[in-house]
């Protein structure tokens, strides 16, 4: 499988990486080397095998339904580019 | 004081040789003379010795633990309350953490001394350490080469004598790969055993963070005090952690050794090869048995690791967002711009391309083709350790497949630097403990490493074996010149 100009644009959208135009060649190059590697899994047949997702395959624990945390959001905050009124500012995304 | 050993240096302290105080001055010091290796991306005396001050008052107070006082460096991927925590990355280049990881508390509680964070590839992706924002580091046995990774800055941090251990954490063998290449004892434990919480995720399913240190020994003080339950990392497992220091002696007389036969084979550099056959050769004049084994699908453990642990990384990475914390683009047009700038600003190109090899591989009418495929090799993989200690306790083989390269032989073709992971990473996959030893050196005069894979949860066994072996051979005393 070898990856095209348009291709990898798309992959990039999907993951929000705004590549420029000059660097999509290159991408396409090592990613499709990258898929070659990866496609040797298709050597080996795995029809009625159980996916493995986790080495735990026990199951998710519960606990009780109370309050853990702290409210540290004046801290939290600090970190952020852009604040105010004690929200994070991201540009406006409705008119 | 820095040619000792944990162990060592715990009993110095107890017997008033010399304070915390001391010891940590002494590897600040030595971080200083030695910064040209570019093993510590953030180091803070003052924070590292108010830590040293309080320990020597507990010390004083005879309410000391064996770690009480140590200095100790940490792998730049833990929180740190307080601490720059850069994950080797520009998009955290300005990250202040908020709070501890679960494995830094512990220590913090033990009294350990924070020594500095150390460099390692951007988020854990690279297995040379070139992949770091902060740039390239030396290894102390041959400055021309690299340590390893990611762990590379934790791994020449502790072969050059500039802390008397670190933390490192293996996704598919950052703590074992460096460790090897740099003649140091790096232990992975079992998925599950040592709390991933504040440790920033790469692949979820395989992270684990572990010690690495210069003996067995050291790795059962420093693992005994990160192991254990943790309510706040929900794959953690809820099982007690044994003293490790108390089994380290036990006789290995009996022991049964499987060499899988796929490990020495065509790949394998001869040196290694030979280097690591001289160190089973020692198992059995210990008393241990040898029995050949097959891993038949080790193979595809790269293959099925690089769809699995880039699909958890991109689905892990979207969290940087530049809305919340790390590094913001300066200028964009609307919300999806910055959200695309940020990313293609702040990652690497390493960590760009396991964002998109993941995306792609999640993505819609790829999924069952690239990650359920992957997952059932998975299944395969497990399956076939599990086949494989029917017959033996342990299995041995080498940890890479040469020794350290020259800092920039791969590092423009991503393909030929994965399969330097080509025997650690099928234990990532199969969620068992594994170790790298020091077993010798090739004719370059650099390190090997003997690797070592317990079934799960038997990491006191690992630390036994490696333990005897350490007190019959000395490959792990020999130090790196010009760092004496």
């Amino acid at each position: 499988m070898s990856l095209d100009r348009q291709q990898v644009r798309k992959i990039a959208h999907l993951a929000r990486l705004a590549l420029r135009d000059d660097e999509l060649d290159a991408y396409a190059a090592t990613l499709s080397r990258i898929l070659g590697l990866i496609e040797q899994m298709n050597a080996v047949d795995t029809a009625g095998v159980t996916p493995m997702a986790h080495p735990n395959d026990a199951g998710l624990r519960l606990r009780e339904d109370v309050v853990t945390e702290t409210d540290q959001r004046d801290k939290f905050l600090q970190l952020a580019p852009a604040t105010e009124a004690g929200l994070y500012l991201v540009p406006k995304v409705i008119e | 004081m820095h040619t000792k050993t944990v162990a060592e240096l715990a009993a110095g302290l107890r017997r008033k040789e010399f304070s915390s105080e001391e010891l940590t001055r002494a590897f600040l010091d030595r971080i200083s003379r030695y910064k040209d290796l570019n093993a510590f991306i953030t180091v803070d005396a003052n924070k590292s010795l108010a830590q040293a001050k309080a320990a020597d008052a507990r010390l004083a107070g005879g309410q000391a633990g064996a770690l009480t006082g140590i200095p100790i460096a940490q792998k730049d991927i833990f929180c740190a309350d307080g601490w720059l925590t850069t994950c080797g990355s520009k998009m955290l280049a300005n990250f202040t953490a908020p709070y501890d990881a679960t494995a830094i508390a512990r220590f913090n509680d033990a009294g350990a001394v924070l020594l500095g964070k150390t460099n390692m590839d951007e988020f854990a992706m690279g297995s040379s350490n070139e992949s770091s924002h902060f740039g390239p580091v030396q290894n102390p046995w041959d400055t021309r080469c690299v340590p390893g990774g990611s762990s590379g800055g934790s791994a020449a941090a502790v072969a050059a004598r500039l802390a008397p251990a670190a933390t490192g954490t293996d996704t598919g063998g950052s703590i074992r790969q460096p460790a090897a290449l740099t003649n140091l004892t790096g232990l992975k434990p079992s998925y599950g055993r040592v709390s991933r919480y504040g440790m920033i995720a790469f692949a979820s399913s395989l992270d684990q963070g572990g010690p690495m240190t210069r003996t067995a020994e050291d790795a059962a003080l420093l693992l005994g005090v990160m192991a254990g339950f943790d309510t706040r990392d929900s794959t953690s497992v809820e099982q007690p952690v044994p003293d490790y220091t108390a089994t380290l002696n036990n006789d290995i007389k009996g022991l049964k050794i499987g060499l899988p036969r796929e490990y020495f084979g065509e790949g394998l550099n001869a040196g290694v090869a030979k280097t690591v056959e001289a160190a089973i050769g020692e198992y059995q004049k210990l008393g241990a048995k040898v029995v050949e084994v097959s891993l038949p699908n080790s193979r595809l453990a790269i293959p099925c690791y690089y769809v699995l642990a880039p699909a958890e990384a991109s689905s892990n990475l979207s969290r940087f967002d530049g809305a919340r914390y790390g590094y913001r683009a300066k200028d964009y047009t609307d919300l999806l711009d910055m959200y695309g700038k940020t990313r293609a600003q702040g990652f690497g190109a390493e960590v760009k391309r396991r964002i998109m090899i993941g995306t792609y591989a999640l993505s819609a009418g790829y999924y069952d083709a690239y990650y359920l495929k992957a997952q059932k090799l998975r299944r395969l993989i497990a399956d076939d350790f599990a086949r494989a200690f029917e017959q033996c306790d342990v299995i041995m083989g080498p940890t890479t497949p040469t020794t350290a390269f020259r800092i920039g032989a791969k590092s423009d073709d991503p393909v030929a630097m994965y399969l330097s992971d080509i025997y650690t990473i099928s234990v990532n996959l199969a969620g068992l403990p594994g170790m790298s030893i020091p077993a010798g050196f090739d004719g370059q005069g650099l390190p090997v490493g003997l690797q070592l894979i317990g079934k799960y949860f038997d990491e006191a066994r690992l630390l036994n074996i490696a333990h005897r072996y350490q007190q019959a051979t000395d490959w792990h005393r020999r130090q790196p010149k010009g760092f004496e």
